[in-house]
This record gives structure tokens, C-alpha cells and sequence, in this order.
């Protein structure tokens, strides 16, 4: 059986990963993964809670994240897609035109 | 009883009537509304007069205006001796002047208004007159005084009428500050304002003192000059004169009812109807007296001199206040409001007949340009001839009773100061007779010296108006025939009638005395007369030179005592001065348009170092995001430690 504290340092490894990947890189598609990987760094901690303690309530949630996760990465790819074809790159660094 | 209550209000619905529909509806019908309601408050100001006379009195509260507290004012009524006289004085004078407005404002733009206004005065001064308390009575006071701003500003597009009306309602200002002040001071000595409750305690009060800038004042000196000071800005009084002549500019109808016969005799009747607290300070009624004494010298020498027609009468009018203040001063309260009365009609038929020759004379008002009207204006002559003849004491003439009984009680009264009052007062009474005697031989008499155009123009005015002053001449012949002393075996009714309310003048003095009194003041009033005719009839050359012996001092006259040029100096400019250098210097410049102007700046400032933050590139926002999570994490790992 394999103990919580294991699932718990692998979703803190996934989730800072993606927290380190967000900041360093400037490729917007490689941002977006990122995020994908900070939401199920916590799909895991959630799953690995509601094991071990038996509740089904954290599973629920988890369909929730993934179901949003989904949505977004719809949504945010379509963006990306439209953003590429106006401006012909993506790099975050060039999409700098929303500011005070 | 309730009918007396008509009084008042059917003036203020003649005013509502013609200033909502006067200019769309009404236009040149608008006096029939305003001549039918005040018509209809002289009837029930007669009928009411009659009641008072049998016995009557009344005093009742209507509605309850303000209560709080311990504070309780009501718009209520007070009929008794003085009221009536007063509603008398101030219906009849309004009455024929209204008709004589018919005639005189016949064809101007502001028809409509003029009457509306003139509806609204008579109003307010009824419920000045009426009131059971000081409240309604200030209500009524600045009521007239408002309407008065508004029509001696009636002809608005002229500058200097405007300024008339400005000046007039500002020196009132300063009179009604202490009028106001002293009615704080009765509410906070009785707790009460109405007149009853106050006037039957005041003895209560006799010798009690107030600590007042570290002095020891008494209490109801203090009340009663306080009072006083409304008095002063309201009846035109030194030092708070200078506006009257001034407000010679409003229309003539408007001098007669406001600026002689009504509103400026307010002050009076205040000074009359606070008698009981008058009475209890000595020092009070000196000053009361000697301000009138002063007031009715130094205006009767500047009438001397002056060439304006209606100016003239002014200054007559400012002098006959301040005989009314010296009446009330040397205790005779009575003889004031004596006076009050037969003045209001022969000072209404003097101004009404110079503004009949004004519209003879197409607005000319410089007596020096006039001359010989006589014969082109027979009724106005014989009319303004009585007047004068009335105001200069020819026996038999309503001016004469009232005049005789001002001094003579001011020759026998218990006063300190009554002789000297008198010997002013008899002096007055020359001056009185003199100038208005010069008025009318310069205006009358003689060959007119005026402009050919002028001269072909002359004409008597119309009938609206001549009526009037065949009307308010029986007023200033018969008008006196009620206070007849018993020294002419008359029986003095005007005196008993007042009693109860003003209570009865002390004089002590032989027949010998009174009839001595009453010889010097008619020779006087003669010799005035005979004067100005030995002057301005026989000897046209003698004033001339008289004005060029004493150069200096006919200038001094002319110029006013140059009153209004130390008034501009000493407090006109410095206003000025201040108001423009500090109060729109400082004030509003550096102080209010700085917080006005800073706080907008401010965060306009603050924003724009703010809007830097948002830099538009993606990780600048990650990071921040980043570090806020983790400073909130350690502060929470903090907290569990």
C-alpha cells in the first residue's frame, strides 16, 4: 500500500513544476501546460485525501476540475490559435499592448 | 370675531392672484384684484376700529408656527387700541395710494407687478401689525422690509434704483442684527415671545442685570436698546438714515406708502407697543429721545437745501420720525403714535402730490427748474398747499394737534432730557415750516424755469389721481380733529383711546405753560412760513447770497453732512477692500479652490504613479501573484507556530 505522504510529494513535485514552468518560460503554449500541471498536481492530492479518507466528496470535486479543466483548455487553446494568427508568434513577451 | 382675520389675508391673496396670472391673464386688469382685497381691509379695519372703540379687544393664536421645546410661536392676533389705529393708518394710506397707482403707473411694463408687490407690502405689514408675538411681528418686519427692497428696485434696468434697493435692505441689516438680538434676549429672559406673558412680567424684571462684555448691564436697558436698534434701520434714524432719501428711486406711490406713510413708521409702533419694557429703563428712553431730538434736526437742516423734490420730503419724513421718537422718548407714547397717524396722511399727500408733479413734469424732479405750476395744476396745489400747511403746524390742521401734544409733553413730562427736546423740537418746527414752504413757492410760485417742451407739456394729472389727494387731504385736515386737547376744550380721545395699551403720558404744567407751549410752536410754524415766502417770493436774490456768505456750510448741508462719503470710506470701501483682497484673494483663491482643486489633483497624481503597475506583460503578473501566495503561505505558517 503505498502511503499518503508519497502522493503528496508527488503532487507537490507536478504542482511546482508547473509553478516553476509558468514563470520561467515564455512560450504561451508551454504556460498553458504548465497550468494544466498545477491543476492536476491538486486532481492528485484530492484523489489521495479522499482515499484515505474515505470520502467520495473529493472525487467529486475532482470531476469538477477536470470537467472546468477542459472547458478552459478549449477556450484558452482557441485564444492561443487567434492570438498566433494576429500576431504570428507566441511568445508572452510580445503580447505586452494591455497595460495602463 | 373671526372676520378680523380677513384683514391680512385678503392682500395675500391678491398677491398670489396677480403674480401667478397678473402677466399671462390679468395684464392691465391687474388692479382691480389688489384695489378690491385692500378695499375690503379697510371695511373690516373699520368695522374692527368700532368694535375696539365699544370695548373689544382680541387676542388669538390661528396656528401654531413653531414648536419646540420650551419654544412656542404661533401666527396669531392682537387686536387692541394701537393695532386698530395702525390698521387704520395702513389700510386707508394703502387704499388710495393703490388707486392712485391706477393713474400714475398707467401703461408700464411691470403693471402687473407693481401691484403684485404693493398687495404683498400690505400684507406683511398687516401681520406686522397684528401680531400677538415678536416673531410674527419680525416676520412682518422683514416682510415690508423685502417689499421695500423690491420697489425701490422696481425699475430694475436702472442702475441707480438698484443700488437704492441694495443699499436699503443692507443698512437695514445692521438695525434688524439687534432687533434679532433682542428677541433672543426676551426668550431667554421670559422663555416666552409672546407679547401678553412678556409685557405682564417685565416689572418682574425692573432691576435685575446681566453680565454683558464684563459689565454689569440692566437687563431690560439692555432688551429695550437692543429693540431699539431694528427701530433705528427701520425708521431711518441716526445713524442708520441714509438710506431713505435714497430709496426716493422706487416709484412715487411706493415713497408714499412705504418710504412715509407705512413700513418707516414700523419702527414706532415697535418702540410704542414694547412701551412696557421701555418704560422700566430710564437711560433707554433718553436715548430713544435723544436720537429723535438729533435725527429730526439734522435731517430738517439738510431738507433746507436740497433741490430734489422728492428728496426734499424725504428728509421732511426722517425729520417727523425722530419727532415721533422724541414723543415715545420723553414717555409720551401716545403723542407718538398721535403723530404716526396724521403724519401717514399729510406725508402720503405730499409725496402723492409730487409725484403728480413729477408726471406733469415728465419725470423732472429739480424744484429749481419748476416754477408757476400753479395755475396748470390747480388741485394739485391746493391739495399739496394743505399738506404743507398741515405739517407746518397752522392750527386747526391734523399736523398741528399732533405736533402741539409731542411738545408739550415733552415740555411737562418727568424726562431729564424733555426741555432740552423741546427747545430742539420747536427749532425743527421752524426748519419743517420753512423748507416746506420753499418747496412749494420754488415749485408753485414764480415763473417756470424749465425747458420751453416742458412747460407746453404741463397739465393736472387724471382723475385716478386727484381723487386720491382730495381724499387724503380731508385725512390731513381732519385727521387731528380726534386728539383735540382740553385746552381747546376738546376731549383728547385719541389719548383715552390708547390708554389701556399705552398707558397715560405725565405732564405737569399750568394752563399759563401749555398755552405758552402751544403760542411758540404756532409762531414758529408762522414765521417759517413767512420766511420762506419773504425769501423765496419776495427777495428771490436773498438765498443766493445767503448760500454764497456761508459757502462752507451750505455745502456741508448740500453734500448731506457728507455722511454717505464717511459711510463709503469707513465701512463700504473697507468691505471692499476685504472682500476683494482677502475673502477672493485668500479665501477663495488659495484656500477653497486649493482644497477644491488639490484633492482632484491628488488622486489624479497618485493614479497615474499606480498605473505603471500594470506593465502588460504576462509574468510580471505571474510573479507577483507568486509571491503573494507565498507571503501569505509563510504568514500562515507563522500563525500555526
Amino acid at each position: 500500500m503505498v502511503p499518503l505522504n508519497w502522493y503528496l510529494m508527488l503532487s507537490a513535485a507536478v504542482f511546482s513544476i508547473g509553478v516553476f514552468g509558468f514563470l520561467t518560460r515564455r512560450n504561451i503554449i508551454i504556460m498553458f501546460m504548465s497550468v494544466e500541471l498545477m491543476l492536476n498536481a491538486v486532481n492528485i492530492s484530492l484523489v489521495a485525501f479522499s482515499h484515505y479518507l474515505q470520502d467520495l466528496r473529493g472525487q467529486v470535486l475532482v470531476f469538477f476540475i477536470v470537467t472546468v479543466a477542459a472547458a478552459e483548455a478549449a477556450i484558452g487553446l482557441a485564444i492561443i490559435i487567434a492570438l498566433f494568427r494576429n500576431k504570428a508568434t507566441a511568445h508572452v513577451d510580445d503580447m505586452n499592448e494591455m497595460k495602463g | 370675531m373671526n372676520y378680523y382675520l380677513l384683514i391680512p389675508f385678503l392682500p395675500l391673496a391678491a398677491f398670489l392672484i396677480n403674480i401667478l396670472f397678473g402677466k399671462s391673464l390679468l395684464k392691465e386688469n391687474a388692479h382691480w384684484v389688489a384695489i378690491l382685497a385692500v378695499a375690503g381691509s379697510w371695511v373690516i379695519s373699520v368695522a374692527t376700529l368700532i368694535d375696539v372703540t365699544g370695548g373689544k379687544t382680541l387676542n388669538q393664536d390661528l396656528y401654531t408656527w413653531v414648536s419646540s421645546g420650551g419654544f412656542k410661536a404661533s401666527v396669531g392676533f392682537l387686536i387692541d387700541p394701537l393695532t386698530a389705529v395702525m390698521l387704520i393708518v395702513v389700510t386707508t394710506c394703502s387704499t388710495l395710494i393703490h388707486i392712485y397707482s391706477t393713474g400714475y403707473m398707467h401703461g408700464d411694463n411691470g403693471y402687473y407687478r407693481f401691484f403684485s408687490y404693493l398687495s404683498l407690502f400690505t400684507f406683511c405689514m398687516l401681520m406686522l401689525v397684528m401680531a400677538n408675538n415678536f416673531l410674527q411681528l419680525y416676520f412682518g418686519w422683514e416682510g415690508v422690509g423685502l417689499c421695500s427692497y423690491f420697489l425701490i428696485g422696481y425699475y430694475f434696468n436702472k442702475k441707480s434704483a438698484s443700488d437704492a434697493g441694495k443699499k436699503a435692505f443692507i443698512v437695514n441689516r445692521f438695525g434688524d442684527f439687534g432687533f434679532g438680538i433682542g428677541i433672543f434676549m426676551i426668550f431667554l429672559t421670559f422663555g416666552n415671545i409672546y407679547y401678553e406673558p412678556v409685557f405682564s412680567q417685565a416689572g418682574a424684571f425692573a432691576t435685575k442685570t446681566v453680565n454683558f462684555l464684563g459689565y454689569d448691564v440692566h437687563l431690560m436697558t439692555l432688551i429695550a436698546l437692543l429693540l431699539f436698534c431694528g427701530s433705528i434701520g427701520k425708521s431711518a434714524q441716526m445713524p442708520l438714515h441714509v438710506w431713505l432719501p435714497d430709496a426716493m428711486e422706487g416709484p412715487t406711490p411706493v415713497s408714499a406708502l412705504i418710504h412715509a406713510a407705512t413700513m418707516v413708521t414700523a419702527g414706532v409702533f415697535l418702540v410704542a407697543r414694547c412701551s412696557p419694557i421701555f418704560s422700566l429703563s430710564e437711560t433707554a428712553l433718553m436715548v430713544v429721545a435723544l436720537t429723535g431730538a438729533i435725527t429730526s434736526l439734522f435731517a430738517a437742516t439738510i431738507g433746507l437745501v436740497q433741490n430734489d423734490l422728492k428728496r426734499i420730503i424725504a428728509y421732511s419724513t426722517v425729520s417727523q420720525l425722530g419727532y415721533m421718537f422724541l414723543a415715545c422718548g420723553v414717555g409720551a407714547y401716545t403723542a407718538g403714535v398721535f403723530h404716526l397717524y396724521t403724519h401717514a396722511f399729510f406725508k402720503a399727500l405730499l409725496f402723492l402730490c409730487a409725484g403728480s408733479v413729477m408726471h406733469a413734469m415728465s419725470g423732472e424732479l429739480d424744484i429749481q427748474k419748476m416754477g408757476g405750476l400753479k395755475k396748470h395744476m390747480p388741485v394739485t396745489y391746493a391739495t399739496m398747499l394743505i399738506a404743507s400747511f398741515s405739517i407746518a403746524g397752522v392750527p386747526g390742521l391734523a399736523g398741528f394737534f399732533s405736533k402741539d401734544e409731542i411738545l408739550w409733553l415733552a415740555y411737562s413730562g418727568p424726562s431729564p432730557v424733555g426741555k432740552f427736546v423741546w427747545l430742539i423740537g420747536t427749532f425743527v418746527a421752524f426748519l419743517t415750516a420753512f423748507y416746506s414752504f420753499r418747496l412749494i413757492f420754488l415749485t408753485f410760485h414764480g415763473t417756470f424755469r424749465g425747458t420751453h417742451e416742458q412747460e407746453h407739456h404741463l397739465h393736472e394729472s387724471p382723475k385716478s389721481m386727484t381723487i386720491p389727494l382730495m381724499l387724503l387731504c380731508i385725512g390731513a385736515i381732519a385727521s387731528g380733529w380726534v386728539g383735540i386737547p382740553p385746552l381747546l376744550h376738546g376731549g383728547a380721545h385719541f389719548t383715552e383711546f390708547m390708554k389701556p395699551v399705552l398707558g397715560h403720558p405725565e405732564g405737569h404744567g399750568t394752563h399759563a405753560e401749555e398755552w405758552m407751549v402751544m403760542a411758540i410752536s404756532v409762531a414758529v410754524g408762522l414765521s417759517g412760513i413767512g420766511l420762506a415766502w419773504f425769501m423765496y417770493v419776495k427777495r428771490r436774490d436773498i438765498p443766493v447770497k445767503l448760500a454764497e456768505q456761508f459757502s462752507g456750510f451750505h455745502k456741508i448741508l448740500f453734500n448731506k453732512y457728507y455722511v454717505d462719503e464717511l459711510y463709503s470710506l469707513i465701512i463700504v470701501r473697507p468691505t471692499i477692500w476685504i472682500a476683494k483682497n482677502v475673502l477672493i484673494g485668500v479665501t477663495d483663491a488659495r484656500i477653497i479652490e486649493a482644497i477644491v482643486n488639490g484633492v482632484p489633483a491628488a488622486i489624479g497624481g497618485f493614479s497615474r504613479q499606480l498605473r505603471k503597475v500594470q506593465t502588460g506583460f504576462l509574468h510580471h503578473y505571474a510573479i507577483i501573484m507568486a509571491a503573494g501566495a507565498l507571503i501569505i503561505m509563510g504568514l500562515m505558517l507563522m500563525r500555526s507556530w
